[in-house]
Protein backbone atom coordinates (compact mmCIF):
# COMPACT_ATOMS: atom_id res chain seq x y z
CA UNK A 1 0.00 0.00 0.00
CA UNK A 2 2.68 2.22 0.77
CA UNK A 3 5.01 0.98 -1.63
CA UNK A 4 6.27 3.55 -4.42
CA UNK A 5 3.98 1.30 -7.38
CA UNK A 6 1.02 0.21 -5.02
CA UNK A 7 -1.31 3.54 -5.35
CA UNK A 8 -3.17 4.67 -7.97
CA UNK A 9 -2.17 7.95 -7.85
CA UNK A 10 1.45 8.35 -8.56
CA UNK A 11 3.54 11.21 -8.38
CA UNK A 12 3.00 12.18 -12.26
CA UNK A 13 -1.01 12.39 -12.10
CA UNK A 14 -0.81 14.71 -9.20
CA UNK A 15 0.44 17.66 -11.52
CA UNK A 16 -3.21 18.01 -12.94
CA UNK A 17 -4.08 19.22 -9.80
CA UNK A 18 -5.97 17.32 -7.51
CA UNK A 19 -9.84 18.82 -8.88
CA UNK A 20 -9.98 15.83 -11.06
CA UNK A 21 -9.06 13.18 -8.59
CA UNK A 22 -11.75 14.39 -6.62
CA UNK A 23 -14.54 13.82 -8.28
CA UNK A 24 -13.49 10.08 -9.55
CA UNK A 25 -13.22 8.89 -6.05
CA UNK A 26 -14.34 8.53 -2.68
CA UNK A 27 -12.80 10.66 0.67
CA UNK A 28 -10.52 8.59 2.30
CA UNK A 29 -11.15 10.87 5.32
CA UNK A 30 -14.34 12.56 5.54
CA UNK A 31 -15.14 15.08 8.77
CA UNK A 32 -18.19 17.04 9.15
CA UNK A 33 -19.48 19.54 11.81
CA UNK A 34 -16.20 18.30 14.33
CA UNK A 35 -16.97 19.90 17.29
CA UNK A 36 -14.64 19.68 20.62
CA UNK A 37 -14.42 21.53 24.09
CA UNK A 38 -11.86 21.54 26.74
CA UNK A 39 -13.85 22.33 29.78
CA UNK A 40 -15.87 25.18 28.89
CA UNK A 41 -13.24 26.23 26.02
CA UNK A 42 -14.63 25.22 22.69
CA UNK A 43 -11.09 24.33 20.92
CA UNK A 44 -12.69 23.12 17.28
CA UNK A 45 -16.12 24.74 16.46
CA UNK A 46 -17.67 22.77 13.62
CA UNK A 47 -14.66 21.61 11.16
CA UNK A 48 -15.53 19.70 7.99
CA UNK A 49 -12.56 18.18 6.17
CA UNK A 50 -12.55 15.85 2.81
CA UNK A 51 -9.49 14.22 1.97
CA UNK A 52 -9.22 11.83 -1.54
CA UNK A 53 -6.90 8.58 -1.58
CA UNK A 54 -3.32 10.02 -2.28
CA UNK A 55 -3.59 13.73 -1.82
CA UNK A 56 -1.51 15.58 0.87
CA UNK A 57 -3.60 18.30 2.85
CA UNK A 58 -1.49 20.91 5.23
CA UNK A 59 -3.18 21.93 7.88
CA UNK A 60 -1.70 25.92 8.76
CA UNK A 61 -2.78 28.06 11.25
CA UNK A 62 -1.42 30.04 14.74
CA UNK A 63 -0.59 28.05 18.09
CA UNK A 64 -4.02 27.66 19.54
CA UNK A 65 -6.43 27.44 16.82
CA UNK A 66 -7.23 23.86 17.14
CA UNK A 67 -5.49 21.89 13.89
CA UNK A 68 -3.63 19.80 16.33
CA UNK A 69 -6.97 18.74 18.53
CA UNK A 70 -8.15 18.49 15.25
CA UNK A 71 -5.53 15.37 14.05
CA UNK A 72 -5.86 13.83 17.18
CA UNK A 73 -9.81 13.53 16.90
CA UNK A 74 -9.33 11.70 13.44
CA UNK A 75 -7.43 8.49 14.88
CA UNK A 76 -9.37 9.22 18.58
CA UNK A 77 -6.67 10.19 20.71
CA UNK A 78 -9.90 13.01 21.41
CA UNK A 79 -13.00 11.97 22.02
CA UNK A 80 -15.37 14.55 19.60
CA UNK A 81 -18.33 16.43 21.14
CA UNK A 82 -20.38 16.57 17.97
CA UNK A 83 -20.58 15.93 14.72
CA UNK A 84 -18.69 12.59 13.02
CA UNK A 85 -15.64 11.53 11.28
CA UNK A 86 -15.06 8.94 8.40
CA UNK A 87 -11.88 7.11 7.58
CA UNK A 88 -11.96 5.03 4.59
CA UNK A 89 -15.55 3.74 5.12
CA UNK A 90 -15.49 3.20 9.06
CA UNK A 91 -17.06 5.90 11.92
CA UNK A 92 -14.43 6.62 14.14
CA UNK A 93 -15.48 6.16 17.34
CA UNK A 94 -18.68 5.17 17.17
CA UNK A 95 -21.03 2.44 16.08
CA UNK A 96 -24.55 2.96 14.47
CA UNK A 97 -27.26 1.09 15.44
CA UNK A 98 -30.86 2.09 15.54
CA UNK A 99 -30.65 6.23 14.78
CA UNK A 100 -27.96 6.33 17.28
CA UNK A 101 -24.43 6.52 17.74
CA UNK A 102 -22.66 4.19 20.64
CA UNK A 103 -19.62 4.69 21.55
CA UNK A 104 -16.66 1.84 21.10
CA UNK A 105 -14.49 0.00 23.80
CA UNK A 106 -11.19 1.14 24.19
CA UNK A 107 -10.00 -2.29 22.05
CA UNK A 108 -12.50 -1.42 19.03
CA UNK A 109 -11.12 1.90 18.99
CA UNK A 110 -7.53 0.55 19.45
CA UNK A 111 -8.44 -1.92 16.27
CA UNK A 112 -9.75 0.86 13.63
CA UNK A 113 -6.60 2.87 14.70
CA UNK A 114 -4.52 0.04 13.09
CA UNK A 115 -4.85 1.90 9.27
CA UNK A 116 -4.25 5.34 10.21
CA UNK A 117 -0.53 6.15 11.41
CA UNK A 118 0.34 9.11 13.38
CA UNK A 119 3.77 10.62 13.55
CA UNK A 120 4.10 13.29 16.72
CA UNK A 121 6.07 16.55 17.63
CA UNK A 122 7.89 14.21 20.26
CA UNK A 123 8.84 11.52 18.29
CA UNK A 124 7.46 9.17 21.19
CA UNK A 125 9.75 6.50 20.35
CA UNK A 126 9.74 3.48 22.80
CA UNK A 127 13.03 4.57 24.76
CA UNK A 128 13.41 1.08 25.83
CA UNK A 129 13.24 -0.44 22.57
CA UNK A 130 16.38 -0.10 19.47
CA UNK A 131 15.03 1.43 16.32
CA UNK A 132 14.42 -1.52 14.74
CA UNK A 133 12.35 -2.97 17.79
CA UNK A 134 10.23 0.22 17.60
CA UNK A 135 9.30 -0.08 14.01
CA UNK A 136 8.71 -4.16 14.93
CA UNK A 137 6.69 -3.58 17.53
CA UNK A 138 3.10 -3.06 16.13
CA UNK A 139 3.52 -5.69 13.48
CA UNK A 140 4.54 -8.32 15.79
CA UNK A 141 2.67 -7.69 18.85
CA UNK A 142 -0.61 -5.91 17.42
CA UNK A 143 -0.87 -8.05 14.66
CA UNK A 144 1.32 -11.02 15.31
CA UNK A 145 3.08 -11.43 12.52
CA UNK A 146 6.08 -13.93 12.14
CA UNK A 147 9.63 -12.44 13.49
CA UNK A 148 11.63 -13.08 11.03
CA UNK A 149 8.90 -11.57 7.94
CA UNK A 150 8.30 -8.22 10.36
CA UNK A 151 12.47 -8.06 10.66
CA UNK A 152 12.88 -8.04 6.85
CA UNK A 153 9.98 -5.48 6.19
CA UNK A 154 11.19 -2.99 9.60
CA UNK A 155 14.95 -3.31 7.70
CA UNK A 156 13.24 -2.04 4.77
CA UNK A 157 11.43 0.51 6.21
CA UNK A 158 14.50 1.77 8.21
CA UNK A 159 16.23 1.72 4.57
CA UNK A 160 13.67 3.92 3.26
CA UNK A 161 14.28 6.94 5.77
CA UNK A 162 17.77 6.38 5.50
CA UNK A 163 18.50 4.56 9.15
CA UNK A 164 19.84 0.88 7.70
CA UNK A 165 23.09 1.41 9.88
CA UNK A 166 21.09 3.06 12.92
CA UNK A 167 18.76 -0.19 13.57
CA UNK A 168 20.73 -1.38 16.99
CA UNK A 169 20.56 1.84 18.39
CA UNK A 170 18.55 2.92 21.10
CA UNK A 171 16.27 6.48 20.82
CA UNK A 172 18.46 8.12 23.26
CA UNK A 173 21.49 7.53 20.50
CA UNK A 174 19.54 9.10 17.91
CA UNK A 175 19.36 12.76 16.95
CA UNK A 176 16.07 14.37 17.23
CA UNK A 177 16.37 14.09 13.02
CA UNK A 178 17.05 10.50 13.06
CA UNK A 179 14.37 9.81 15.74
CA UNK A 180 11.55 11.68 14.13
CA UNK A 181 12.49 9.47 10.72
CA UNK A 182 12.49 6.36 12.89
CA UNK A 183 9.18 7.57 13.91
CA UNK A 184 7.93 7.52 10.34
CA UNK A 185 8.92 4.06 9.99
CA UNK A 186 7.29 2.73 12.97
CA UNK A 187 4.03 4.40 11.93
CA UNK A 188 4.56 2.98 8.39
CA UNK A 189 5.04 -0.69 9.51
CA UNK A 190 1.06 -0.80 9.88
CA UNK A 191 0.84 0.10 6.61
CA UNK A 192 -1.43 2.67 7.30
CA UNK A 193 -4.25 4.12 4.68
CA UNK A 194 -3.68 7.49 5.89
CA UNK A 195 -0.75 9.27 8.08
CA UNK A 196 -0.98 11.83 10.20
CA UNK A 197 1.23 14.21 10.81
CA UNK A 198 1.51 16.50 14.04
CA UNK A 199 4.19 19.07 13.96
CA UNK A 200 6.88 16.83 12.76
CA UNK A 201 9.58 19.34 12.68
CA UNK A 202 8.46 21.66 15.38
CA UNK A 203 10.84 19.77 18.05
CA UNK A 204 14.17 19.54 15.98
CA UNK A 205 16.72 21.65 15.76
CA UNK A 206 16.89 23.74 12.24
CA UNK A 207 19.58 21.97 10.93
CA UNK A 208 17.37 18.82 11.08
CA UNK A 209 14.57 19.45 9.62
CA UNK A 210 15.08 19.31 6.39
CA UNK A 211 15.66 15.53 6.44
CA UNK A 212 12.23 14.76 8.18
CA UNK A 213 10.64 16.68 5.52
CA UNK A 214 12.51 15.02 2.46
CA UNK A 215 11.19 11.52 4.18
CA UNK A 216 8.00 12.86 4.15
CA UNK A 217 8.14 14.45 0.68
CA UNK A 218 9.06 10.79 -0.90
CA UNK A 219 6.21 10.01 1.12
CA UNK A 220 3.76 12.02 -0.76
CA UNK A 221 5.82 11.24 -3.80
CA UNK A 222 4.73 7.68 -3.32
CA UNK A 223 1.08 8.66 -3.22
CA UNK A 224 0.42 8.15 0.67
CA UNK A 225 -2.26 10.14 2.20
CA UNK A 226 -1.51 12.68 4.44
CA UNK A 227 -2.44 14.62 6.77
CA UNK A 228 0.18 17.34 8.31
CA UNK A 229 -0.08 19.96 11.19
CA UNK A 230 2.79 22.19 10.09
CA UNK A 231 4.51 25.77 10.73
CA UNK A 232 6.35 24.64 7.78
CA UNK A 233 5.19 26.89 4.51
CA UNK A 234 7.61 25.68 2.31
CA UNK A 235 6.69 21.96 2.69
CA UNK A 236 3.24 23.00 2.10
CA UNK A 237 3.59 24.79 -0.96
CA UNK A 238 6.15 22.07 -2.15
CA UNK A 239 4.13 18.76 -1.31
CA UNK A 240 0.85 19.89 -0.35
CA UNK A 241 -2.42 19.09 -2.95
CA UNK A 242 -4.36 21.22 -0.64
CA UNK A 243 -3.77 23.48 2.18
CA UNK A 244 -6.13 24.52 5.03
CA UNK A 245 -6.00 27.70 7.36
CA UNK A 246 -7.38 27.18 11.10
CA UNK A 247 -7.71 29.93 13.34
CA UNK A 248 -10.11 30.06 16.85
CA UNK A 249 -11.36 26.56 15.89
CA UNK A 250 -12.89 26.63 12.23
CA UNK A 251 -11.44 26.32 9.08
CA UNK A 252 -11.01 29.74 7.26
CA UNK A 253 -9.73 29.36 4.00
CA UNK A 254 -8.68 26.49 1.95
CA UNK A 255 -7.56 25.72 -1.40
CA UNK A 256 -4.38 25.14 -3.72
CA UNK A 257 -1.32 25.83 -1.83
CA UNK A 258 0.10 28.19 -4.49
CA UNK A 259 -3.03 29.80 -4.45
CA UNK A 260 -3.60 30.10 -0.87
CA UNK A 261 -0.42 31.29 0.23
CA UNK A 262 0.60 33.88 -2.37
CA UNK A 263 -2.31 35.15 -2.41
CA UNK A 264 -4.71 34.70 0.86
CA UNK A 265 -8.46 36.11 0.80
CA UNK A 266 -8.99 36.12 4.65
CA UNK A 267 -7.77 38.90 6.60
CA UNK A 268 -6.68 36.49 9.60
CA UNK A 269 -4.83 34.29 6.85
CA UNK A 270 -3.12 37.32 5.51
CA UNK A 271 -2.01 38.42 9.06
CA UNK A 272 -1.05 34.80 9.66
CA UNK A 273 1.07 34.23 6.56
CA UNK A 274 2.89 37.61 6.62
CA UNK A 275 4.52 36.46 10.23
CA UNK A 276 5.63 33.57 9.18
CA UNK A 277 6.59 34.03 5.78
CA UNK B 1 58.36 36.04 24.56
CA UNK B 2 60.48 33.22 25.81
CA UNK B 3 59.16 33.82 29.41
CA UNK B 4 55.71 33.08 28.32
CA UNK B 5 57.22 30.06 26.83
CA UNK B 6 58.67 28.55 29.98
CA UNK B 7 55.44 29.46 31.66
CA UNK B 8 53.68 26.97 29.22
CA UNK B 9 56.08 24.16 30.18
CA UNK B 10 55.48 24.39 33.80
CA UNK B 11 54.43 21.32 35.22
CA UNK B 12 50.62 20.93 36.74
CA UNK B 13 50.38 19.84 40.49
CA UNK B 14 47.01 18.20 41.35
CA UNK B 15 45.18 19.39 44.46
CA UNK B 16 46.60 18.14 47.05
CA UNK B 17 43.69 16.14 49.94
CA UNK B 18 45.28 15.90 53.02
CA UNK B 19 42.05 15.29 54.83
CA UNK B 20 41.71 11.93 53.01
CA UNK B 21 45.00 10.83 54.70
CA UNK B 22 43.54 11.78 58.19
CA UNK B 23 40.60 10.61 58.09
CA UNK B 24 42.26 6.99 56.40
CA UNK B 25 44.51 7.07 59.14
CA UNK B 26 41.34 7.50 61.92
CA UNK B 27 39.78 4.61 60.37
CA UNK B 28 42.43 2.29 60.32
CA UNK B 29 42.78 2.73 63.88
CA UNK B 30 38.95 2.47 64.17
CA UNK B 31 39.32 -0.92 62.46
CA UNK B 32 42.35 -2.82 64.51
CA UNK B 33 40.31 -1.82 67.32
CA UNK B 34 37.17 -3.51 66.57
CA UNK B 35 38.98 -6.33 65.26
CA UNK B 36 41.17 -6.59 68.38
CA UNK B 37 37.87 -6.60 70.54
CA UNK B 38 36.35 -9.69 68.43
CA UNK B 39 39.78 -11.32 68.91
CA UNK B 40 40.51 -10.24 72.77
CA UNK B 41 36.66 -10.75 73.38
CA UNK B 42 35.98 -14.31 74.28
CA UNK B 43 32.03 -13.45 75.36
CA UNK B 44 31.72 -13.45 71.50
CA UNK B 45 32.79 -16.83 71.56
CA UNK B 46 33.45 -17.11 67.96
CA UNK B 47 33.06 -20.90 68.27
CA UNK B 48 29.22 -21.04 69.49
CA UNK B 49 29.22 -18.67 66.11
CA UNK B 50 30.77 -21.13 63.84
CA UNK B 51 29.24 -24.06 65.58
CA UNK B 52 25.39 -23.20 65.48
CA UNK B 53 25.63 -20.84 61.60
CA UNK B 54 24.81 -24.55 60.09
CA UNK B 55 22.55 -25.85 62.66
CA UNK B 56 19.86 -27.52 62.09
CA UNK B 57 16.94 -25.20 63.37
CA UNK B 58 18.78 -22.32 62.51
CA UNK B 59 18.79 -23.83 58.47
CA UNK B 60 15.15 -24.70 58.81
CA UNK B 61 14.44 -21.03 60.08
CA UNK B 62 16.58 -19.54 57.24
CA UNK B 63 14.63 -21.67 54.41
CA UNK B 64 11.44 -20.89 56.28
CA UNK B 65 12.65 -16.84 56.10
CA UNK B 66 13.77 -17.01 52.59
CA UNK B 67 10.06 -18.92 51.71
CA UNK B 68 8.15 -16.30 53.44
CA UNK B 69 9.91 -13.18 51.86
CA UNK B 70 10.16 -14.53 48.36
CA UNK B 71 6.11 -15.60 48.45
CA UNK B 72 4.97 -12.44 50.08
CA UNK B 73 6.72 -10.00 48.21
CA UNK B 74 5.49 -12.42 44.92
CA UNK B 75 2.07 -11.56 46.13
CA UNK B 76 2.41 -7.67 47.54
CA UNK B 77 4.13 -7.14 43.57
CA UNK B 78 1.63 -9.10 41.66
CA UNK B 79 -1.51 -7.74 43.48
CA UNK B 80 -0.17 -4.29 44.34
CA UNK B 81 0.13 -3.78 40.27
CA UNK B 82 -3.35 -4.78 40.01
CA UNK B 83 -4.32 -1.84 42.27
CA UNK B 84 -1.89 0.46 40.95
CA UNK B 85 -3.51 -0.19 37.51
CA UNK B 86 -7.06 -0.20 39.51
CA UNK B 87 -6.44 3.30 40.89
CA UNK B 88 -4.79 4.72 37.79
CA UNK B 89 -7.97 3.37 35.70
CA UNK B 90 -11.35 5.69 34.47
CA UNK B 91 -13.58 3.71 36.06
CA UNK B 92 -14.43 5.48 39.61
CA UNK B 93 -15.65 2.07 41.77
CA UNK B 94 -12.21 0.32 40.79
CA UNK B 95 -10.42 3.78 41.44
CA UNK B 96 -12.34 3.71 45.42
CA UNK B 97 -11.84 0.05 46.24
CA UNK B 98 -8.17 0.71 45.38
CA UNK B 99 -8.07 3.74 47.83
CA UNK B 100 -10.07 1.86 50.14
CA UNK B 101 -7.47 -0.92 50.31
CA UNK B 102 -4.18 1.08 50.35
CA UNK B 103 -6.04 3.17 53.27
CA UNK B 104 -6.84 0.24 55.18
CA UNK B 105 -4.04 -2.17 54.74
CA UNK B 106 -1.04 0.71 55.00
CA UNK B 107 -3.15 2.24 58.11
CA UNK B 108 -3.22 -1.00 60.33
CA UNK B 109 -0.19 -2.61 62.11
CA UNK B 110 1.53 -5.51 60.30
CA UNK B 111 1.47 -7.26 63.76
CA UNK B 112 -2.25 -6.75 63.75
CA UNK B 113 -3.11 -8.03 60.14
CA UNK B 114 -0.78 -11.55 61.24
CA UNK B 115 -2.81 -12.09 64.02
CA UNK B 116 -5.65 -11.21 62.37
CA UNK B 117 -5.49 -13.70 59.60
CA UNK B 118 -4.10 -16.75 61.95
CA UNK B 119 -7.41 -15.73 64.43
CA UNK B 120 -9.96 -15.28 61.57
CA UNK B 121 -11.20 -19.09 62.54
CA UNK B 122 -12.52 -17.15 65.92
CA UNK B 123 -14.63 -15.11 63.99
CA UNK B 124 -15.58 -16.91 60.92
CA UNK B 125 -15.31 -20.15 61.96
CA UNK B 126 -16.13 -21.36 57.98
CA UNK B 127 -15.85 -20.21 54.59
CA UNK B 128 -18.47 -21.92 52.12
CA UNK B 129 -18.79 -20.73 48.56
CA UNK B 130 -22.12 -20.33 46.87
CA UNK B 131 -24.92 -17.91 45.86
CA UNK B 132 -24.91 -15.23 48.68
CA UNK B 133 -28.38 -16.04 50.36
CA UNK B 134 -28.52 -18.70 48.88
CA UNK B 135 -27.45 -22.36 48.40
CA UNK B 136 -23.75 -23.37 48.75
CA UNK B 137 -21.51 -25.15 46.42
CA UNK B 138 -18.25 -25.88 49.26
CA UNK B 139 -18.10 -25.26 52.57
CA UNK B 140 -14.80 -25.77 55.04
CA UNK B 141 -13.59 -24.74 58.20
CA UNK B 142 -11.08 -21.78 58.35
CA UNK B 143 -8.96 -23.22 60.44
CA UNK B 144 -8.19 -25.94 58.27
CA UNK B 145 -7.71 -23.34 55.26
CA UNK B 146 -5.56 -21.27 57.25
CA UNK B 147 -2.38 -22.48 58.75
CA UNK B 148 0.23 -20.28 60.06
CA UNK B 149 2.01 -20.46 56.95
CA UNK B 150 -0.80 -19.33 55.11
CA UNK B 151 -2.28 -16.78 58.16
CA UNK B 152 1.85 -15.81 57.51
CA UNK B 153 1.72 -15.16 53.66
CA UNK B 154 -1.83 -13.61 53.76
CA UNK B 155 -0.78 -10.99 56.82
CA UNK B 156 2.68 -10.07 54.81
CA UNK B 157 1.70 -10.12 50.99
CA UNK B 158 -1.94 -7.88 51.69
CA UNK B 159 0.19 -6.12 53.60
CA UNK B 160 3.19 -5.22 51.17
CA UNK B 161 0.69 -5.02 48.36
CA UNK B 162 -0.57 -1.94 49.76
CA UNK B 163 3.23 -0.35 49.89
CA UNK B 164 3.46 -1.97 46.40
CA UNK B 165 0.30 -0.49 44.89
CA UNK B 166 2.21 2.87 45.75
CA UNK B 167 5.26 2.57 44.49
CA UNK B 168 4.25 0.48 41.32
CA UNK B 169 1.75 3.79 40.79
CA UNK B 170 4.31 6.14 40.96
CA UNK B 171 6.43 4.28 38.37
CA UNK B 172 3.87 4.24 35.47
CA UNK B 173 3.10 7.92 36.73
CA UNK B 174 6.42 8.69 35.68
CA UNK B 175 5.93 7.09 31.98
CA UNK B 176 5.73 9.96 30.06
CA UNK B 177 1.50 10.73 28.37
CA UNK B 178 3.40 10.32 25.08
CA UNK B 179 4.63 7.30 25.16
CA UNK B 180 1.00 5.65 25.74
CA UNK B 181 -0.61 7.93 22.72
CA UNK B 182 2.21 6.70 20.64
CA UNK B 183 0.87 2.94 21.66
CA UNK B 184 -2.22 3.65 21.28
CA UNK B 185 -1.76 5.32 17.71
CA UNK B 186 -0.71 2.10 16.57
CA UNK B 187 -3.27 -0.19 17.19
CA UNK B 188 -2.16 -1.35 20.48
CA UNK B 189 -5.24 -2.87 22.97
CA UNK B 190 -5.07 -1.03 26.59
CA UNK B 191 -3.45 -4.67 28.20
CA UNK B 192 -0.56 -4.37 25.38
CA UNK B 193 -0.17 -0.72 25.90
CA UNK B 194 0.74 -1.93 29.57
CA UNK B 195 2.32 -4.92 28.71
CA UNK B 196 4.77 -4.05 25.95
CA UNK B 197 5.25 0.15 26.84
CA UNK B 198 4.09 1.29 30.39
CA UNK B 199 5.24 -1.45 32.33
CA UNK B 200 8.54 -2.32 30.86
CA UNK B 201 9.22 1.40 31.37
CA UNK B 202 8.02 2.19 35.21
CA UNK B 203 10.16 -1.26 36.01
CA UNK B 204 12.94 1.45 36.01
CA UNK B 205 11.53 3.38 38.50
CA UNK B 206 9.81 0.22 40.60
CA UNK B 207 12.72 -1.56 41.33
CA UNK B 208 15.20 -0.04 43.66
CA UNK B 209 12.47 0.86 45.82
CA UNK B 210 11.22 -2.79 45.74
CA UNK B 211 14.72 -3.83 46.53
CA UNK B 212 14.36 -1.57 49.46
CA UNK B 213 10.67 -3.30 50.68
CA UNK B 214 12.60 -7.43 49.94
CA UNK B 215 15.28 -6.11 52.10
CA UNK B 216 12.57 -4.61 54.73
CA UNK B 217 10.44 -7.78 54.27
CA UNK B 218 13.18 -10.38 55.02
CA UNK B 219 13.53 -8.96 58.15
CA UNK B 220 10.01 -8.24 58.50
CA UNK B 221 8.96 -12.18 58.37
CA UNK B 222 11.02 -12.39 61.89
CA UNK B 223 6.73 -10.73 63.30
CA UNK B 224 5.58 -14.63 62.50
CA UNK B 225 7.38 -14.93 66.04
CA UNK B 226 3.55 -14.06 66.91
CA UNK B 227 1.82 -16.78 64.96
CA UNK B 228 4.01 -19.45 66.33
CA UNK B 229 5.98 -19.89 63.12
CA UNK B 230 10.28 -19.89 63.73
CA UNK B 231 12.17 -18.33 61.27
CA UNK B 232 15.44 -17.32 61.33
CA UNK B 233 15.69 -15.06 63.90
CA UNK B 234 13.25 -16.68 65.88
CA UNK B 235 14.66 -19.83 65.64
CA UNK B 236 18.15 -18.13 66.80
CA UNK B 237 15.92 -16.82 70.00
CA UNK B 238 14.42 -20.52 70.63
CA UNK B 239 18.48 -21.62 71.28
CA UNK B 240 19.25 -19.03 73.39
CA UNK B 241 16.86 -19.22 75.63
CA UNK B 242 18.21 -22.41 76.30
CA UNK B 243 21.98 -21.66 76.59
CA UNK B 244 21.62 -18.21 77.26
CA UNK B 245 24.31 -17.30 74.40
CA UNK B 246 22.42 -14.47 72.73
CA UNK B 247 25.40 -12.13 71.26
CA UNK B 248 26.80 -15.84 69.87
CA UNK B 249 23.42 -16.27 68.57
CA UNK B 250 21.96 -12.96 67.25
CA UNK B 251 25.62 -12.77 65.26
CA UNK B 252 24.47 -16.16 63.46
CA UNK B 253 20.89 -14.68 62.34
CA UNK B 254 23.05 -11.69 61.45
CA UNK B 255 25.50 -13.66 59.55
CA UNK B 256 22.54 -14.88 57.58
CA UNK B 257 20.60 -11.34 57.19
CA UNK B 258 24.28 -10.01 55.76
CA UNK B 259 24.34 -12.62 53.76
CA UNK B 260 21.01 -12.34 52.02
CA UNK B 261 20.79 -8.89 51.55
CA UNK B 262 24.11 -9.11 49.75
CA UNK B 263 22.48 -11.39 47.62
CA UNK B 264 19.48 -9.01 47.01
CA UNK B 265 21.32 -5.98 46.17
CA UNK B 266 24.06 -8.10 44.07
CA UNK B 267 20.74 -8.87 41.76
CA UNK B 268 19.44 -5.27 41.97
CA UNK B 269 21.97 -4.32 40.45
CA UNK B 270 22.34 -6.49 37.72
CA UNK B 271 18.69 -5.69 37.26
CA UNK B 272 18.87 -1.82 37.01
CA UNK B 273 21.82 -2.26 35.20
CA UNK B 274 19.78 -4.50 32.61
CA UNK B 275 17.32 -1.49 32.66
CA UNK B 276 19.59 1.41 32.40
CA UNK B 277 20.67 -0.27 28.67
CA UNK B 278 18.93 1.93 26.43
CA UNK B 279 20.77 4.76 28.33
CA UNK B 280 24.00 3.64 27.48
CA UNK B 281 25.89 6.48 24.44
CA UNK B 282 27.52 4.55 22.04
CA UNK B 283 30.94 4.88 21.99
CA UNK B 284 33.14 5.72 18.86
CA UNK B 285 29.59 6.34 16.62
CA UNK B 286 29.04 9.92 15.55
Amino acid sequence: MNGPDGHVNGPGESVNGPDERVNAQVPLLSATGVRKSFGRVEVLKGVDLTVYPGQVVCLLGPSGSGKSTFLRCVNHLERIDAGEIWVDGHLVGYRRAGGKKYEMRPREVADQRRDIGMVFQRFNLFPHRTALENVMEAPRHVLGQPRDAVRQAALDLLRRVGLAERADHYPAQLSGGQQQRVAIARALAMRPRLMLFDEPTSALDPELVGEVLDVMKDLAGAGMTMVVVTHEIGFAREAADHVVFMDDGTIVEAGRPTELIANPQHPRTKAFLAKVL
Amino acid sequence: MTAVQEHVTEPIVPLRRPGRWVAGAVLAVLAAMAVSFVLTTPALRPDLVAGYLFEKSIMRGLLLTVELTALAMLAGLVLGTALAIMRLSENPLLRGVAAAYVWLFRGTPILVQLLFWFFLGAVMPRVSLGVPFGPEFFSAPVNALITPFTAAILGLGLNEAAYMAEIVRAGIGSVDRGQREAAEALGMRPALVYRRVILPQAARVIVPPTANETISMLKLTSLVLVIGLPDLLTSAQLIYGRNFQQIPLLIVASIWYLVLTTLLTFIQSRLERRLGRSDVQVGGHA
